[in-house]
Parts: structure tokens; C-alpha cells; sequence
């Protein structure tokens, strides 16, 4: 192992009312994949902010090759050779990629933008690091993945030596992680170091040489990763043991609560993306939907959602026959709680305070308004209150939604979704993002509502998730329902194939 | 849950003064700045400094004369700048609080000539809202073009503003329906009854600052304790989680763009009851533009809004008795109130620079003593 080229020591770093790094001590060596895990809130992103100098330190020094250096903007960072990934990428989307590559050091010419040197920048560049880019597309139109190696290639470009991935896998699919750790250890090899945050278990010992676990504020422990289990890490990180088994009754299921027969629907460029979608959920099953990003899932709960209006087919929740068009308030009136994919975008108001945010869909409700003013105090009992039930972590019901981990944002929103005390709940990638933890408690909830006799239908990316849930699993694959298996037969196997297209009837 | 009721009210409306102190330190300073770089603007076209500035503050605040006028000055771009928060609140930008203020002027100065027999009490008002409903459908138009046709508000209240402009303008001109008769390009002047009265012995001042200040209010309770003003915000804030959660967005975007609407139109028939007595074509100077940059420096609340808009209308005023006394240009004034919102857009505020400079100083002290420990082990 190389020498250390990063020490920080002792930092700490206040934020009003927590303290987010408590002296917090990390030594990064040359030429490492080093992870840094916990769980939200936990305080690895802010670490990170602070070295990338996004937020100044309150105490603490960090030395750079044996050197003290002060670090008070991303610039600095970048002049040390830092470079950091976010997790939301900070690309934009109406420039080309040639054009978002040289942003903040554009190549001119007399004085001028030299875009054809820029993209000769981006074309060496993606051959020295053999990550293909096409330097031409804009990047609202390229996947998630390219746009993640744009970021890397950019920073490599700054000349980053120590590159900072800030949950570098949360949106890509399987055979896209495997893609980026195939990438990241070519970078190590080429003597870059590589810090990934992340609270995912198995990703660590994939791909990390060292770890660093972080619990509230503290960095709980350094281990080579080869020399820990999995189910060490995660007691490290909780500060509990953790039980990621998820226990399930047998039940029976009661009546039918959401049919959908022979659904089309096309999606925002305007092609078919539902081609003739079946499906059912009774009550008191979970029904989990497999199937890779992009064959239909977004636009299936758009349709739910009364964003995109069908072509053909019918839905009903119980016996009430949705209208071709109708409002997301009609899917609430017929006892439908839903969950969105996108937690920031659909979920959560972040300007607003988390009892406002508890109260979307119920402000018309009597209970929390009058026949003018809203009823502060019913208002401010309801936060409570379930502030309360769901464990929501928060300073006080007054806080901005947006001031919450992600975790905690998940639960408002689960809190909300299921006092309305539906009939059904979809739940749309409903621990995406979240950390052990949280995922932990989303799952309590979910087979609470199930226990209650409820209808759940499961949309997600992690098959372990559908899983550990699901009573039956659906394979979603080009629009259209192509397989089914009941708990007891299915495999990750069969189900893995079904994914990638293939009927069933014919791997049999 | 229980806490709130033990604080005694004493402290309470301590803290509550301190909370206010804070956040009026950075407008004050931000005032105190442009009057700074106002006074080296001074210097520099050869007028006396010290003349230039005292006059301006007398001239808006020196006696019972001055400080009416100062009130009057701020009653139309309160009511501007309130419209324009409404909408920019509820994630309208409406730029259109020009138009609808005439529109709204006009139909006050119509209406005010009709009933000469009803008492002030009734008439009033009655005057108001009808500048307010005309207001308010002239600011329908954008808005359901907005929802219908996705036409952004913005370029359509642009050439609202000009038609609201040229028809006023025509509605009055020497064959328009409203002249009757009037030697200049106006409206005959309203019934007695309409115009609002001097409060004060030797001073302009009337009631319409302070009715201005009710319709604050009730803007707040509006946006912040109806559960309408509560879905107009979630649209403001975050559209899609609101359509998400089963708020119609559109028929809230329509609301506060009518809301936004009203509240400019009754400042227009406003104007009309309390300075003009009469509509003038093309009377406004751009309540509605100024209305914006009185919003924004109140930081889009009504509570600011109310004193922002009487320091723009004490400007204003102190202008006038600038140019006189000292001898600037009257535009001086405007470059002033630039400034203003440059320094507290700019973020040029007392509390950040200091934190800064403690920052700094912080991180250079901790510098030289690691350096000195540093040459100590070696």
C-alpha cells in the first residue's frame, strides 16, 4: 500500500442544533478505493463537503501530501487535484457534452469559444481513461450512466488524483455498476485514490480496499475490507445488529383492489411504452414488479398518477372504473396512497415545513381547516403526532422539508400516504437511496399495511427488495407483463432471465 | 406541545423584537450603503453633499407635510408590490401589475362618477372593487392562456401591458367614450363623496396607506392561513409534488393570478380616489414596475412590502425637495433606489461580511500556529 496523500485531522463541523463531524480523523493512501459508510445523516457527505471545500470547517486542518492546506472553496480542491461526483449530477441539461465538459475552463480562441477544440478535449480525454463519450449528444438526452462518467471524466480532466463519489450507485442499474467498478479499478490502477460514500453493504466488499464506517457525526472504525463481514459492517454502521431478513406471514388475500387489463400508453417522447399491461392486486398481498429501468415502470405510475392519460384499456380500484382522464385527487378519494419514485420532485415541498408537507391532499379536509382559516393547532397536533409514530427525526415540525436527510423526507411521506389509511398503496422505488436503517423501517411499514389487510403494489429496481417483499412477482419487460411467479417458485435465476426479455415458457 | 405556554409573553415579545432587529439590519445597512455610494454620485456632478442628503430626508419625513406626502407616494406601489408577491409566491411571475393597475384606475374613475347620492361609506368601496374586479379579469387572460396553451405569463402580460396603455390612452382621447367632454385627455372628475380626505391638519396624508395595510393583512391571511393560499404556495414552491398530491394546479395558478390582478386594480382605483380625483391617460410613471423591486426588497411578504413601499414613496417625495434645495437631478433618485436593491439583492450584508472576516481571521490564526508547531518539530 502506497503512501497516505490525504489526512484530515480532527475536523469538526457545526451545523445549528448538530453536530455533523464530531473530530472526525481519516487517513486516504495512494492508490485505494476507500469507502466511506453509514447511514443518512451520518455525516459522510458533509466530511466530504468540507474537503471538497463546499462548507468551511469550524475546527480542524487537513494536510495534502504531508502539507497543511486551507481549503475554503471547490476551487481550491480542484487545485490540489480533488475532485468530487455528486449525487445529484450538476450537469446541465441543454448543453451538449462537450459543452458542460469544459465548463469553467473553456478553451478560446482570440477570445473566442473554440468548441471544436473542446471537443477534441473531450474525445483525447475519453480515450486516455477508455471511457466512451460522444461528445456531440446533449446531455438531457443521454442515460444516467453517461452522464456519470462525464462527471468522472471531468473531474479526471482537472486532474484530479483523489476522485470523491458521492453515492456513485444509487442510479444505475445492475449492469451498470458493474460498468463503474470496472471503471473505478482501472482508475486505481493508474494511482488514483478513489473515496466512494455509500450505505450499501455489498458494494463495499465489492469493490473497496479500505473502509471507514461513520455513525452520528464519528468515524466508529477503519478496517481492511477483505478482514470484515458484511454483517459486521452493518452493526458497526447502526450501532446495533441488524436484521435484514424480512419476516412474513402466510395470508390469505381478500377481495380484488386494483385491476389493470390490457393498458396502452405511450410515454413523453410520444412512443408506446405500455403495450397491453395486465395486472392485479388483492387485498393483503404485496405484488412486486421486476423489471430493468425503462421498460414502462415511470409510465405506468404516471398513468396512476393521472399525469399521462392512457390510450386503451381499463382501470379499476375495487369496483370503481377510472375515467380515461381523471386527477391524482380521484386516485385519493378511492383510497389509493401512493409513493412516489422521484422523492424531491413529487414527494416532499422542501420550502415547506414538514407539518405543511403532512398536510398535502388533507387541506381541504375538515378536520384541518375551517370554513376560511386552517386549524393551526389540529394542524400542528397532526405533525406531531405522526412525527411521532413514524419516527420522523427532526428538530421540530416548523423545519423546511428540505432540511431533512433523505431517510426522514422518505418518512413524511410515508406517513402522509398512509394516513390516508388506503385501500392501496403503490409504492414506486420506496427505499431508493436510503440507508439500512431506514430501509429497515420502510419495510416494517409496508408489511404493517399488508398485515391491515391492504393492497401493495411494488415497483423497484432491487430485486432483493422485491424479493424480500413481494407475495407475487411480476416481470415488467417492454411495456407488457411477460411472467409471474407466486413467492414460493420464483428465483433470482428465472426471474433474473425474464428481465432480459425472455418468455418463460421458453427457458422451460 | 405543552412548552409554548409556559414562556412568559415578556419574553416572548423579546425575542420576537430581537428576531425583528436582525432582520431589519441588513435593509438598514443596505440603505445606509446606497446613500454612501449615492453621496460620492453627488460629489461627483458638483452638488453638495450634506445639502443634497439632508434635504432628501426632510424633504420625506421633516414635517406632517412631507411625511403625508411620503404616504401617499407609497400607497400605489403597496398595493403593486402585494400583487406582485402573490403571484411570484404561487410561481407566477407577473410583470403585469402595470396594466392591471390601469385598468383598474380607469374603471374605479368610471364607476366613481355614477352614483353621486350613495354615502362615502358604501361608495368607497365599491369604487375599489371595481377597479379590483377589472383587475382582476385583466389578469385572467394571461392566466388562462398560461394553463390552456402554455404560453408563458410573462410575454403575454408584456403586450397586456401596452394594450391596457393605448386602450386607457384611447378610452379618454378626444372621440373615446370616457372623455365626455373634459378638456384634457381624462375622465371627468368622480363625485365628491369618492375622494378621500386629508386625515391630518396641513398635510396631504388620507386613509389609503392604512387601507393598503389591511389589504396586507388580508393578502397574508390568504396565503398563509387559508388552505387556498396553502395550495398556491405548494404549486409556487414545487408544481409537480403539488399536482401530485391532488392539488389542481391550474385552477390555483388561475386564483392567484387573479388575486395578483385584484390587488393591483384596487391600487389603481385607488390612485384615483385619493390623488387624481380623475383618470389621466397614461398617468402612472410604472407603479407597476416599481411595484416588483418593492416586493423583492420586502422579501416578498406583506409585512416587508409595507416598509418597503413607504421607503420608496419617502424617496420619492425626498427627491422632490432634493432637486430644489441642492440642485440634482430628480433622477438621482431612481439611482438611489437602484442601489438599494443592488446592495440587498447583492447579498453585501453586514451579518455575512462579518461572519466572513471572523472566518478568515479564524483560519490565518489556526495557519500560523499549526506553522509555528510545525517549526517546532522540526
Amino acid at each position: 500500500m502506497g503512501n497516505a496523500i490525504l489526512r484530515l485531522e480532527h475536523i469538526v463541523k457545526r451545523f445549528p442544533g448538530v453536530l455533523a463531524n464530531d473530530h472526525v480523523s481519516l487517513e486516504v493512501q495512494e492508490g485505494e478505493i476507500l469507502a466511506l459508510l453509514g447511514e443518512n445523516g451520518a455525516g459522510k457527505t458533509t466530511l466530504m463537503n468540507v474537503l471538497y471545500g463546499l462548507y468551511s470547517m469550524d475546527e480542524g486542518d487537513i494536510y495534502y501530501k504531508g502539507d497543511r492546506v486551507t481549503i475554503s472553496c471547490p476551487k481550491d480542491a480542484i487545485k490540489l487535484g480533488i475532485g468530487m461526483v455528486h449525487q445529484h449530477f450538476m450537469l446541465i441539461d441543454h448543453l451538449t457534452v462537450a459543452e458542460n465538459f469544459i465548463l469553467g475552463c473553456e478553451p478560446t480562441d482570440k477570445g473566442l469559444l473554440n468548441l471544436k477544440k473542446a471537443k477534441k478535449i473531450v474525445q483525447q480525454c475519453s480515450q486516455d481513461y477508455g471511457l466512451r463519450i460522444e461528445p456531440d449528444s446533449l446531455v438531457a438526452d443521454i442515460s444516467v450512466g453517461e452522464q456519470q462518467r462525464l462527471e468522472i471524466l471531468k473531474s479526471l480532466h482537472r486532474g484530479a488524483q483523489i476522485l470523491i463519489l458521492d453515492e456513485p450507485t444509487a442510479v444505475l442499474t445492475p449492469q451498470k455498476v458493474e460498468e463503474l467498478y470496472r471503471v473505478l479499478r482501472d482508475l486505481k490502477a493508474k494511482g488514483h485514490s478513489i473515496i466512494i460514500i455509500t450505505h450499501k453493504l455489498k458494494e463495499i466488499k465489492e469493490i473497496s480496499d479500505r473502509v471507514a464506517v461513520m455513525r452520528s457525526g464519528k468515524i466508529v472504525g477503519v478496517h481492511n475490507t477483505a478482514s470484515v463481514s458484511t454483517e459486521q459492517l452493518a452493526e458497526l454502521m447502526v450501532g446495533r445488529p441488524v436484521v435484514l431478513e424480512v419476516k412474513k406471514e402466510n395470508q390469505e388475500v381478500g377481495k380484488n383492489i386494483l385491476s389493470i387489463s390490457n393498458l396502452h400508453a405511450k410515454d413523453y417522447r410520444n412512443l408506446p411504452a405500455l403495450r397491453g399491461l395486465n395486472l392485479r392486486v388483492d387485498s393483503g398481498e404485496i405484488v412486486g414488479i421486476a423489471g430493468i429501468d425503462g421498460n414502462g415502470q415511470s409510465e405506468l405510475l404516471q398513468v396512476l398518477s393521472g399525469f399521462t392519460v392512457r390510450d386503451e384499456g381499463e382501470i379499476s380500484i375495487g369496483e370503481h372504473k377510472l375515467p380515461k382522464k381523471f386527477a391524482q385527487r380521484e386516485m385519493f378519494n378511492h383510497g389509493v396512497g401512493h409513493i412516489p419514485e422521484d422523492r424531491m420532485k413529487m414527494g416532499i415541498i422542501s420550502n415547506f415545513t414538514i407539518a405543511e408537507n403532512l398536510l398535502l391532499g388533507f387541506e381541504h379536509d375538515s378536520r384541518y381547516t375551517g370554513r376560511l382559516i386552517m386549524k393551526k393547532e389540529a394542524i400542528h397536533d397532526r405533525a406531531i403526532k405522526l412525527i411521532e409514530e413514524f419516527d420522523i427525526k427532526t428538530p421540530s415540525p416548523a423545519t423546511e422539508g428540505g432540511k431533512l436527510s433523505g431517510g426522514n423526507q422518505q418518512k413524511v411521506i410515508l406517513a402522509r400516504e398512509i394516513s390516508k389509511n388506503p385501500d392501496l398503496l403503490i409504492a414506486a422505488q420506496p427505499t431508493r437511496g436510503l440507508d439500512v436503517g431506514a430501509i429497515e423501517f420502510v419495510y416494517q411499514q409496508l408489511l404493517a399495511q399488508r398485515r391491515a389487510g391492504k393492497g401493495i403494489l411494488l415497483i423497484s429496481f432491487e430485486l432483493d427488495e422485491i424479493f424480500a417483499l413481494s407475495d407475487r412477482i411480476l416481470v415488467l419487460y417492454g411495456g407488457e407483463i411477460i411472467a409471474e411467479f407466486s413467492q414460493a417458485e420464483a428465483t433470482i435465476k428465472e426471474v433474473g432471465l425474464c428481465m432480459g426479455g425472455v418468455r418463460r415458457n421458453s427457458h422451460e | 406541545m405543552n412548552s409554548k405556554q409556559h414562556i412568559p409573553l415578556s419574553l416572548k415579545i423579546r425575542s420576537s423584537l430581537i428576531a425583528l432587529a436582525k432582520k431589519m439590519l441588513d435593509p438598514v445597512v443596505a440603505i445606509f450603503l446606497a446613500l454612501l455610494v449615492g453621496s460620492v454620485i453627488i460629489t461627483f456632478t458638483g452638488d453638495d453633499v450634506v445639502l443634497a442628503i439632508s434635504s432628501l430626508v426632510l424633504g420625506a419625513f421633516g414635517n406632517l407635510r412631507s411625511l403625508g406626502q411620503s404616504f401617499l407616494a407609497a400607497t400605489p406601489i403597496l398595493f403593486t408590490g402585494l400583487a406582485f408577491a402573490v403571484a411570484y409566491r404561487s410561481g407566477i411571475f407577473n410583470i403585469g401589475a402595470e396594466g392591471q393597475f390601469l385598468v383598474g384606475a380607469i374603471a374605479g374613475a368610471y364607476v366613481g362618477t355614477l352614483f353621486s347620492h350613495l354615502p362615502a361609506f358604501i361608495y368607497i368601496p365599491i369604487v375599489l372593487a371595481s377597479g379590483g374586479i377589472v383587475g382582476a379579469l385583466w389578469a385572467f387572460l394571461p392566466a388562462i392562456l398560461k394553463i390552456k396553451l402554455g404560453v408563458h405569463e410573462v410575454i403575454n402580460v408584456i403586450m397586456l401591458n401596452k394594450i391596457a396603455l393605448y386602450l386607457t390612452n384611447w378610452l379618454v382621447s378626444v372621440d373615446g367614450p370616457f372623455r365626455q367632454g373634459s378638456v384634457q385627455p381624462a375622465t371627468p372628475f368622480v363625485c365628491e363623496v369618492v375622494r378621500l380626505q386629508p386625515i391630518l391638519p396641513k398635510s396631504p396624508m388620507n386613509v389609503g396607506y392604512f387601507i393598503g395595510i389591511v389589504v396586507a393583512y388580508l393578502m397574508y391571511l390568504i396565503m398563509w392561513k387559508t388552505s387556498s393560499g396553502y395550495q398556491m404556495r405548494a404549486v409556487g414552491y414545487n408544481m409537480h409534488a403539488a399536482k401530485f398530491s391532488g392539488i389542481n394546479a391550474e385552477s390555483s395558478i388561475v386564483k392567484a393570478f387573479m388575486i395578483s390582478g385584484a390587488l393591483a386594480g384596487i391600487g389603481g382605483a385607488m390612485e384615483i380616489c385619493s390623488v387624481f380625483g380623475r383618470f389621466y391617460a397614461g398617468f402612472s410613471p410604472g407603479y407597476g414596475f416599481e411595484g416588483i423591486a418593492v416586493s423583492l426588497l420586502g422579501n416578498n411578504h406583506p409585512a416587508g412590502i409595507i416598509i418597503s413601499s413607504l421607503l420608496f414613496g419617502a424617496l420619492k417625495t425626498g427627491a422632490m425637495r432634493m432637486q430644489i434645495l441642492a440642485g440634482t437631478n430628480v433622477n438621482l433618485v431612481k439611482v438611489l433606489q437602484a442601489l438599494i436593491i443592488f446592495f440587498v439583492a447583492g447579498k453585501w450584508s453586514i451579518t455575512e461580511l462579518y461572519a466572513r472576516y471572523k472566518e478568515k481571521k479564524r483560519l490565518s490564526d489556526r495557519g500560523s500556529v499549526a506553522n509555528s508547531q510545525k517549526g517546532e518539530n522540526q
